[in-house]
């Protein structure tokens, strides 16, 4: 089945603190150095643990090994995505450098890969103690030149995240949102409990399927509603304002609107509402047809006919 | 104490929406029917899913309307495939705090890119700001397996009936090494014994159950020998061969690996990678072939993690 679907991408950069074994890691690799954690059994780690897995102390012991190491084992990755050290076709490794125990992974810049390489760092020409410092090896051994000097640890490290997807609509959700771009508003009766549902959806209390299609009306009542008092990015609308739950006639689940037009301190429970609608011409598959509600001007709501909605 | 027995199982191989509800509806109802058991009559309740998968926030919230809960119901989750929210519910009725268990898993893989959004599950700090995804990392799982001459790719191959031809989709990973992404959701239905042999005639008990994980970084463990699921299977008691196992290998030489520590009589094929499900689903297939008499002894196994780096284990017997 065809249901509306569009792309969605999800993004956030992550800023962690490091504390003192990976922010010193990281300082090191800002200076063109790599620190490796030494345990309590003599082995070197990179990348440091910050914990010995075997007495479980803090690991304070950080030696430094060399930018050279061997390829142990590898793979080849033909197509590159968002976000890789290498925009075009290159190696992942793990790489022991000399004078660790263990491996780390990266990526590496050669065609002719293999098991028992010699590679060597490519430092990155913009430095911020960040993995990426390292912006790859490449085969080769380094000269170790590197003069030893006291840094600063890196205390913050940002690392952008992005993911993209493709959300989908179910059934129901697709035929409400049609009906939308009509300027209909429809819910569906769960069969179990014949409570009206808007949007329609699996019936929460029952967990079934909803059944019967039911047009209700874009007017209704303010079940319970609050004021916004509070500024945040990307606000639309100037506070004070409120958003109110809305019980459309019909409905037995109150939607969630703006309601524009009377004061906000005049906006009260029971009071009656009704839909302002966008320019027809502006109509899509999307909720936001409805710019806002408005008081109609009818006499209130008694209580009895939302109670059980709130 | 109690001893518990899988009484029902049932799974699905789509899910159409990114909330995953509507796919769990039916599954849910089904695993029920499978097990003569009403949806009231569950004492308990167990999920796991994770958000990064479809992008949606709090989707193991909107997926209790497929379970209807008023009046209020018993209910966990855990943000890892549903073989582990198993083991919780296996604990609540060992524990004596319920009699029966409902299990359910579900995931919408396709909606992203599941290679891309694995990546975060690699150590925040040194790993997933390289984005590697988990092919990349379980192919240099099978080069080291390889290297050391445990198996060749011909015998990687042989496990989906292929041989080892055509073009590397990530060295030494070939196309029909990788599982597909799937869509899925799956529902097992647990109780206590007493209550297990009234509800069908051979349910199947749980002898043993274990999960154990290792070191998150890469380099920090041995990853041809699989330690986790060594502990794992000692844990749950295995020993020995049992008349079949289903095991949650997403790559080929994953499975060659795996059964080295768990020895079948005969290994269920795995199909599809439905995260979320995939691992409790083999649980359930391996119940299956014990309730249906088709075996006496099963184990079903489940992974999380790059390169296998949690497993769980559940030996089950007539």
């Amino acid at each position: 089945m065809d249901t509306l679907a569009a792309p969605l991408t999800i993004a956030f950069d992550y800023t962690r603190s490091l504390g003192p074994v990976l922010g010193r890691f990281m300082a090191g690799l800002r200076e063109r150095r790599v620190l490796g954690a030494r345990t309590s059994d003599g082995r070197v780690h990179v990348p440091p643990l910050e914990y010995d897995p075997v007495t479980h102390e803090p690991v304070t012991d950080l030696v430094e090994v060399s930018p050279t190491g061997t390829v142990v084992s590898w793979t080849w990755n033909p197509r590159p995505v968002e976000g890789q050290p290498l925009d075009r076709p290159f190696g992942w490794a793990l790489i022991r450098l000399d004078g660790a125990d263990t491996p780390l992974l990266h990526a590496v810049d050669a065609e002719d890969l293999n098991t028992g390489m010699r590679v060597r760092i490519r430092w990155s020409a913009q430095r911020t103690g960040h993995i990426r410092d390292i912006a790859c090896f490449e085969p080769g051994e380094s000269d170790i030149s590197e003069i030893s000097e006291e840094f600063e640890p890196v205390e913050i490290m940002t690392t952008p995240i992005r993911l993209h997807y493709q959300h989908t609509t179910s059934a129901e959700e697709d035929r409400y949102l049609r009906a939308l771009e009509q300027g209909r508003i429809i819910g569906q009766r769960c069969p179990a409990c014949r409570k009206v549902y808007v949007p329609p959806r699996v019936c929460p209390a029952d967990g079934v399927a909803p059944d019967e299609v039911v047009e209700v009306a874009d007017r209704g009542m303010v079940t319970t509603f609050c004021v916004v008092n509070v500024p945040f990015a990307g606000q639309r609308l100037t506070p004070p304002y409120v958003v109110a739950q809305v019980l459309l006639d019909g409905a037995d689940i109150p939607i969630s609107h703006l309601i524009l037009g009377v004061e906000a301190a005049d906006v009260r429970m029971g009071m009656r509402v009704a839909a302002v609608w966008r320019d027809r011409s502006r109509w899509s598959t999307t909720p936001e047809n409805i710019d806002h509600f408005e008081p109609t001007g009818e006499p209130d709501a008694p209580y009895e006919s939302y109670g059980e909605h709130l | 104490m109690n001893t518990v027995a899988v009484v029902g199982f049932s799974s699905a191989g789509t899910s159409l929406t990114t909330s995953g509800v509507e796919t769990l509806v039916p599954v849910i109802t089904a695993a029920l029917e499978d097990a003569g058991l009403g949806r009231r009559e569950v004492d308990f309740w167990c999920s796991g899913s994770s958000d990064y998968l479809a992008g949606r926030a709090f989707s193991f919230v909107s997926a209790v309307d497929a379970i209807g809960a008023v009046p209020p119901i018993a209910e966990s989750h855990v943000e890892m495939d549903a073989a582990w929210a198993l083991y919780e519910a296996y604990l609540k009725i060992l524990a004596g705090e319920a009699e029966t268990a409902l299990v359910y898993g579900f995931g919408k893989g396709t909606a992203g890119d599941l290679d891309r959004v694995l990546s975060l599950q690699l150590d925040p700090y040194t790993v997933a700001p390289l984005w590697p995804g988990a092919v990349g990392i379980a192919a240099l799982q099978a080069r080291l397996a390889l290297d050391a001459g445990l198996f060749t790719e011909d015998d990687m191959a042989r496990v989906v009936g292929r041989r080892a031809e055509g073009p590397y989709l990530s060295c030494p990973l070939r196309e029909h090494d990788v599982a597909r992404v799937a869509d899925g959701a799956a529902a097992v239905v647990l109780a206590a014994s007493d209550r297990a042999r009234r509800l069908r005639e051979r349910p199947a008990r749980i002898s043993g159950f274990a999960h154990r994980v290792d070191p998150q970084g890469l380099g920090e463990r041995d990853l041809t020998t699989v330690p986790s699921a060594v502990a794992a299977a000692r844990d749950a008691g295995l020993d020995g061969t049992v008349d079949v196992a289903a095991l949650h290998a997403p790559f080929t030489h994953q499975e060659l690996l795996l059964r080295e520590v768990v020895r079948a009589g005969s290994y269920l094929p795995f199909g599809a990678n439905a995260m979320f499900s995939a691992g409790l689903s083999r649980i359930g297939s391996a119940a299956g072939e014990v309730m249906s008499g088709r075996a006496r002894t099963a184990v079903g196994h489940a992974t999380s993690g790059p390169a296998l780096q949690q497993n769980l284990v559940c030996v089950l017997e007539a």
